[in-house]
């Protein structure tokens, strides 16, 4: 094929697709029973005929990012213009790849609650601890197993509890917590404990403590007593949950939701019912919409229709689609290139730089691979 | 309002629409309160603690009454009476001696200390001293066992608090015993019942039979009449051939031939053809007479038997033989006194007369598999039969004990039973304990010999201890192959469970109770008897009735316990008002009648071991349970009991149940409604009642579930981590199901529950999960899915010999740095091992060393080695556990009990065993990232993912209702919603409703978007929370591997089975596919070489085996030679020549060398 087409040498002409046709094969099909068109082709963005030649430029044009809410514990926002593989690559991730300090090592000095050691240490490995951005993401470094822990990969926690009677109680309480000291041990009992220039980084309000103070650790009564020194390394999230950054990173599809004849009176307001509030809106037909023939608004004037609002807050729930009022008259898809992110962060990162260090961690792969690839084709 | 602390909170708990209490109450939703207040009056294993406490509270005085008096042989003038027996409190013992003890002995204690939870009986006793009475009161008898929370036990009426005190789980049901600190149960027994007619016909010949098996406290018998070739014979096992019935009846005596006539046929002219023919039978036999009838009987009566042991009876002669046979013998639960034959002759002509009534109408013979036909055994009646025999081998003992002293001519003493007693009294004891421990009862005067009655309580988990206590084992034969007795039987509705029964061979014969069955206990006959007659004027004593009149059209003859004992001619009018009586509290609750039209006769039965259960009574086509009714339920006001004597419930017995129409629910009451159910749910047993929606379920699967919800791993009880069992298994982190129904509540499931609520959904995943395997999500595992420990105990008793050594603890060898050795390296000073340190496979936990010389006397210089030989408790298993505790305490015979216990933590592995509340088990087939997790537009990611092919094929719908009802009540946040209660669970539909309200599909189905790709998914996946369940089997205890190892002594072969280490079997199948293959080298390494080839020297001349190349017959070693032979053949051969059979092996060169 190659050949011939040296032969012939006339200059390729490039196709333009119609914007139907981008609209079409940039929306995922919402059905009753099915999704369809869900997988883009073998190379994601091309063609046959046409030119997608990768573009600098053009990628820079086309992708944006936008956020509809940045908290430190919980951010949303969208990535349009990119290809699924490379929006789940920034999900996946965020999961598994950044790396984050928890509980890893725990010294048992004496643990006469009813909780096993084994599972308070469970439990203890599990609570999500916070502290100074710096310290924790530059000064603290990867603990190899079997190194000797010190101030630059490790950091040393304490717990020491004991529950003893409270005499002070109100004569007829039943409440434990108020009957006894130390009832109930929260994350917050744990003490941490800076060594070296830890001290410089994690002090003050810098001071690794738990994102979530109130968690419950273990009960105990009068006589019972935990005292456990922990250390905590950087670990990342696929080898244990609890090295994970976020409590999940998960995108979803831009809905939309196209009606293509009018829904009008009792059935707009079902239409309405049908999504969440706000996706749908009623407006009153007007009188050019009404003249206009054809548009199905003939004779309705004042009448109310649904018209989409926002179609971000759709869940997706295809309800509009049991009912046989509206068959034919909406069409509901996703749009296959916007990807609305929802990242919640367990404290060690802010949330959106969780996602901007996931950029950064697949740029590191892709140069990793990079290497190999230069290699492979040597 | 007051919290309560009986455990029964959801009485007042709204059911469905969080109703509270001041709302109105409508009768036909809120009935089910109903049965809160009957489980909070009968509980759920109430049935043996009634029974249990029937026997401890008045059946052994019964039994005592009956051999009250113990005469001597020697002197008439001496006697000595049991006057009285009471059972005490449980109390400690040390070396069988009773000890003060300021605090009671706890149930608890005996578990933890290996002890017997035991209560001391004592007695009054009387006798004769030279002619004056001596009374001596409260002398210690025996012990018997105490069934924990019975009326001998402190656990009795405890509220929750004072049970924290005993370090019992208030929510543990009770009803078994601790024998030597195991808990054992006393399965109860199903059984015919006794001392009914019950008429077979015999397919083959065509013949009909009618049986009864007599119970009294003295024997047990069975009599027959059969109907053979158109003649009548009445068999019984002491007569040694069948006899014509008209001799039996005229051996009674004072019937003329029209007297037998009439009684056996009325005046039917039909029964009456067929039963002449037996007159000539007796003719023919020459029996005119009574006297004649009498010696035709007694020269049939067998020899021996029942001859008193010791002394010489008098000789009798056949007409004595002949009426003692059947006075005492022939139908021995009628009793004669005086000479007053008449009442065993009715019976036997009602026997006559069922059989000539079948004869003529095959529909007449009973089902043998007729629920009401069966009686069941409950602990208290089997006690009471085991503690009835041994007393009479106490009696027997202690007469023995008299003769033998008054026997002595010249006595110094005078005679005081009192030490007879005490040394005769552990016998029962004994007796009573090692029948209850090793299951075997022994009964001698009933030839009765029964394994397996007693098993030692599952505490697997919670429900599996439950499970035991509602069990029923028949003692049909497991292998026949008879559909019959393990059929469904429409008669189970509401008193035994349809679900719950194993697989295999005990299927259908292994039962379980429903949720609100009682089992009777026995209720005195005389009150009842007046009643009878107090009840309606029609009603006369049978006797002065003839034949004919008894079996007149219109008359109706009352039976008592199968007994005929009146006649009424209106016996719609006496049934009602005699049911008014039992209404009004005037009879007995448990007291059943009812009516039987095809024989004219009208049935009451006071009888023990009869299954009934409650019914709401409706009278008039109304309910008799009004809101006020409720009302006052629900403030307390009144009780079930309550219930019982106003005239709103009744018990009712599966024979009663016959004779009524019982509406389902209230809407359905007719005019000749009689009764309404109190809940539909309840024809479930607690087992069965975990499902939800298991009236969407297939039945097997929910058959299924009910084996599997035993073998769950879940907490057990309040107490679990005080008590210290041989084998423990608890979740780390156990939930209450997010589906729940009204049972789960009841039996509280919620509170000790053995599973979680995983986030399932249900597509294809990875290939790993075919053939119900599942999809496991990492991180859920990592934070806690599915965590459950094991705790084992391991014992060691430290001794204490004859010559006074002891076992002692000790000794732990050092090495040169004076480090204890490896072995040694978790133990403390003590010689046990330190509580939370790791053990190793082969390390110490208790080091025990037992005296060398355990035998010496040490007097005069015999004294043994003051050496100490190694008896330590080691820990054996491959993967490492924790020292979870260690206990030291004394038993009972004053010896050192040291208990260990090893705890083990466990994360889901590949292979370990889930399952769902379905009937669906499946194990773990991959463990995958969380990443690679398909995930919702929530960011939802599943724990398990299990793949669509386990529905279409075995149709648990209730599977995905639970998950519907989950997600809708999860998302609502809305606890009331998640009820999947049988029959009357909440509706799909406003499921449905709920999840579109909350943006979701209706259906349940969600668009995913696959965590691998990041590509959506082409399908909308169901998806929600399920309760699953962590099964015991899990792939640590069952892996296993060998190349070399331990061989067995007497074959040299491998051992078998994985905790010997055993070599995994080539079997004969496998063998015949190798030669089929011709696989020779293979077979040859597999069946010798790997296996127990041994090499050997044969002597080519005599063909015997040789030793070091010589032959010991021949004395020669010119033709030995080696071969190689599996060890098991030349043990044969060896084996053979022992027993004088010739063995020679010829030996011939398969390829002879060329010479």
């Amino acid at each position: 094929m190659g050949s011939s087409k040296k032969q012939t040498a006339v200059p390729v002409r490039t196709k333009v697709p119609s914007p139907e046709e981008v609209e079409k094969r940039n929306t995922v099909h919402i059905n009753a029973e099915t999704v369809t068109n869900v997988t883009s082709t073998d190379f994601p963005g091309f063609y046959p005929g046409e030119d997608h030649s990768w573009d600098i430029e053009k990628f820079r044009e086309s992708v944006r990012v936008v956020f509809h809410q940045n908290d430190p514990y919980e951010a949303q926002f969208s990535l349009i213009g990119v290809d699924a593989s490379i929006a789940n690559a920034f999900r996946r991730i965020m999961i598994a790849d950044i790396p984050t300090l928890a509980i890893e090592d725990i010294f048992m000095w004496n643990n006469t609650s009813v909780i096993q050691d084994e599972v308070l240490g469970h439990r203890l490995g599990l609570i999500p601890f916070t502290g100074g951005k710096e310290g924790l993401h530059n000064f603290l470094k990867w603990y190899k197993k079997g190194e000797t822990p010190c101030d630059y990969n490790t950091v040393e926690l304490e717990l020491k509890v004991k529950c003893e009677n409270n005499e002070s109680a109100p004569a007829d309480s039943k409440d434990p917590k108020e009957l006894y000291h130390n009832a109930h041990v929260y994350a917050k009992d744990i003490k941490f404990v800076p060594k070296g220039r830890q001290a410089k980084y994690f002090s003050g309000e810098n001071a690794i403590r738990p994102t979530n103070p109130d968690i419950l650790v273990a009960k105990m009564r009068p006589g019972q007593e935990i005292d456990l020194t922990m250390h905590m390394h950087k670990g990342v999230g696929s080898d244990h949950a609890k090295f994970s950054p976020v409590a999940t990173a998960s995108y979803r599809l831009m809905p939309t939701i196209t009606i293509l004849e009018p829904i009008l009176g009792r059935d707009a307001e079902k239409f309405q019912k049908c999504f969440p509030e706000g996706v749908i809106g009623l407006e009153k037909v007007t009188k050019e919409e009404a003249k206009k023939k054809g548009s199905g608004y003939e004779g309705h004037e004042g009448e109310l229709k649904a018209v989409v609002l926002d179609a971000m807050r759709d869940t997706v729930s295809r309800e509009c689609l049991r009912h046989d009022e509206f068959k034919d008259k909406v069409k509901l898809g996703r749009r296959r290139d916007h990807f609305i992110y929802l990242v919640e962060s367990t404290g060690q990162w802010e949330s959106d730089a969780i996602f901007l260090e996931s950029i950064a961690h697949l740029k590191e792969k892709a140069k990793r691979f990079e290497k190999q690839v230069v290699n492979m084709v040597q | 309002m007051a919290a309560l602390d009986d455990g029964f909170e959801a009485l007042l708990e709204p059911f469905y629409n969080g109703k509270k209490l001041t709302d109105p109450i409508s009768t036909t939703q809120d009935k089910f309160h109903l049965v809160p207040a009957f489980l909070k009056v009968k509980g759920l294993v109430k049935q043996h603690i009634d029974s249990y406490n029937y026997f401890v509270n008045e059946e052994i005085k019964d039994i005592v009454r009956a051999n009250r008096v113990v005469r001597s042989d020697q002197d008439p003038n001496f006697w000595l009476e049991f006057r009285d027996i009471r059972v005490g409190m449980p109390t400690r013992t040390e070396d069988g001696e009773q000890v003060q003890s300021r605090n009671p002995v706890t149930p608890m204690e005996c578990r933890l200390r290996d002890l017997t939870y035991a209560a001391p009986v004592e007695v009054d006793i009387a006798y004769t001293r030279d002619k004056n009475v001596i009374v001596r009161k409260n002398i210690p008898l025996c012990r018997i066992p105490v069934m924990l929370k019975s009326a001998k036990c402190y656990l009795n009426g405890a509220t929750n608090a004072q049970m924290e005190v005993f370090n019992e789980c208030p929510l543990d049901p009770g009803g078994y015993f601790v024998i030597g600190g195991t808990e054992k149960v006393i399965l109860i027994q199903e059984q015919l019942s006794k001392n009914r007619i019950i008429v077979e016909a015999d397919e083959k010949t065509g013949g009909v039979m009618a049986s009864v098996t007599s119970s009294t406290h003295e024997r047990k018998s069975k009599t027959y009449v059969v109907l053979k070739k158109d003649r009548i014979v009445l068999q019984h096992n002491t007569l040694s051939e069948p006899i014509p019935i008209v001799i039996v009846l005229k051996a009674f005596g004072g019937l003329s031939d029209n007297d037998i006539i009439e009684l056996v046929c009325g005046g039917d002219a039909r029964y009456q053809d067929d039963f002449l023919i037996n007159f000539d039978e007796a003719g023919r036999a020459g029996v005119y007479t009574q006297q004649q009838a009498l010696e035709y009987v007694g020269a049939r009566v067998k020899m021996g038997g029942n001859r008193p042991k010791f002394g010489a009876a008098p000789r009798r002669n056949h007409a004595e033989e002949g009426l003692d046979a059947l006075a005492n013998l022939v139908i021995a639960h009628v009793t004669v006194e005086g000479l007053d034959f008449y009442p065993k002759a009715v019976y036997i002509a009602m026997m006559v007369r069922r059989v000539l009534m079948a004869a003529q109408n095959p529909k007449l013979v009973d089902d043998r598999d007729f629920v009401g036909n069966k009686r069941l055994e409950l602990a208290g009646q089997l006690i009471s039969l085991l503690f009835e025999d041994l007393f009479k081998k106490f009696i027997s003992d202690v007469k023995y004990n008299i003769d033998n002293f008054f026997k002595k001519p010249n006595r110094t003493s005078t005679y005081d039973p009192h030490g007879a007693i005490m040394a005769n009294g552990h016998y029962i004891s004994h007796g009573l304990n090692r029948a209850i421990q090793s299951g075997n009862w022994t009964v001698k005067r009933f030839n009765m010999n029964r394994a397996g009655i007693t098993h030692v309580l599952s505490r697997l988990s919670y429900i599996a201890a439950l499970g035991m206590m509602t069990r029923i084992s028949s003692q049909f034969e497991k292998t026949r192959k008879v559909s019959g007795p393990r059929a469904l039987q429409p008669s189970q509705w509401g008193m035994l469970c349809t679900s719950d029964t194993p697989e295999g061979e005990a299927c259908g014969l292994v039962k379980n109770l429903a949720l609100m069955t009682h089992i009777t206990t026995n209720v005195p006959e005389e009150p009842v008897k007046k009643m009878i007659f107090a009840a309606d004027e029609s009603v006369g004593p049978i006797r002065e009735y003839t034949g004919t009149e008894m079996h007149s059209k219109g008359s109706y003859i009352i039976h008592l316990n199968g007994t005929p004992f009146a006649v009424t001619r209106e016996p719609k009018r006496f049934a009602a008002r005699f049911r008014t009586l039992r209404r009004r509290g005037w009879v007995s609750p448990f007291v059943s009648i009812h009516i039987n039209e095809h024989f004219s006769a009208v049935h009451i039965a006071t009888d023990e071991g009869r299954i009934c259960r409650p019914y709401i009574i409706v009278k008039n086509g109304k309910s008799m349970l009004k809101a006020e009714h409720l009302k006052m339920l629900q403030l307390g006001q009144a009780t079930f009991d309550t219930f019982l004597t106003s005239g709103v419930v009744e018990y009712l017995d599966v024979n009663e149940e016959n004779d009524t129409l019982v509406a389902l629910q209230e809407d359905q009451i007719t005019n000749s409604t009689t009764h309404m159910e109190i809940e539909p749910f309840t024809i479930l047993g607690a087992v069965a009642g975990l499902i939800p929606f298991p009236h969407h379920n297939q039945s097997p699967r929910n058959t299924y579930q009910c084996a599997m919800g035993k073998q769950a791993i879940g907490a057990i009880a309040y107490n679990q981590f005080n008590r210290i069992d041989t084998l423990l298994y608890t979740l780390v982190y156990p939930q209450r199901p997010m589906v729940i129904t009204k049972t789960i509540q009841l039996i509280h499931y919620d509170k000790l529950p053995a599973g979680q609520n995983a986030t399932v959904v249900v597509m294809s995943y990875s290939g790993y999960d075919i053939e119900d395997a599942l999809v496991l999500n990492k991180a859920s595992l990592d934070r806690g899915f599915g965590r459950c420990q094991v705790f084992r105990k391991y014992t060691a008793e430290l001794q204490g010999y004859t010559n006074g050594r002891r076992d002692r603890v000790g000794g732990i060898m050092k090495d040169e740095d004076d480090k204890p050795i490896v072995k040694h390296a978790i133990l403390d000073a003590d010689g046990l091992a330190q509580v939370g340190s790791k053990v190793e496979s082969g390390q110490t936990m208790i080091k025990k060393e037992t005296p060398l010389d355990q035998i010496s006397t040490g007097i005069a210089g015999d004294r043994g080695s003051d050496d100490y030989r190694d008896a330590s408790t080691n820990y054996r298993i491959s993967d490492p556990a924790i020292i979870d505790k260690v206990m030291i305490s004394v038993n009972e015979r004053e010896n050192k009990l040291i208990k260990v216990q090893t705890r083990q933590t466990r994360r889901p592995e590949l292979g370990d065993k889930f399952s769902s509340r379905h009937g669906q088990k499946g194990v773990v087939g991959i463990i995958v990232n969380e990443e690679d997790m398909p995930f919702s537009d929530k960011g939802l990611r599943p724990d398990i993912i299990m793949n669509p092919h386990g529905f279409p094929s075995r149709m648990t719908v209730g599977k995905l209702f639970e998950c519907l009802t989950g997600k809708a009540s999860v998302i609502a946040g809305e606890k009331d919603y998640g009820f999947g209660d049988a029959f009357r669970s909440h509706p799909v539909e406003s499921m449905g409703q709920a999840l579109i309200d909350h943006g979701f599909s209706w259906e349940g189905k969600d668009y995913f978007t696959s965590g691998i790709t990041g590509e959506p998914m082409e399908a909308y996946i169901y998806n929600g929370p399920i309760f699953y369940q962590r099964l015991k089997h899990m792939v640590q205890d069952k892996m296993h591997s060998r190349s070399r190892g331990p061989r067995a002594i007497l074959t040299r072969q491998p051992t078998e089975g994985r905790s010997r280490d055993g070599g995994l079997r080539l079997g004969e199948m496998e063998r015949d596919c190798l030669i089929a293959y011709g696989a020779s080298q293979l077979l040859l390494e597999r069946l010798m070489i790997s296996s127990d080839g041994t090499e050997l020297d044969v002597c080519q001349e005599c063909g015997l085996f040789g030793y070091k190349g010589y032959c010991n017959a021949c004395k020669s070693t010119r033709n030995v030679t080696q071969m190689t032979m599996p060890y098991a053949c030349k043990l044969l051969v060896q084996e053979l020549i022992s027993m004088n059979v010739g063995v020679k092996l010829k030996l011939e060169d398969e390829f002879p060398h060329p010479r």
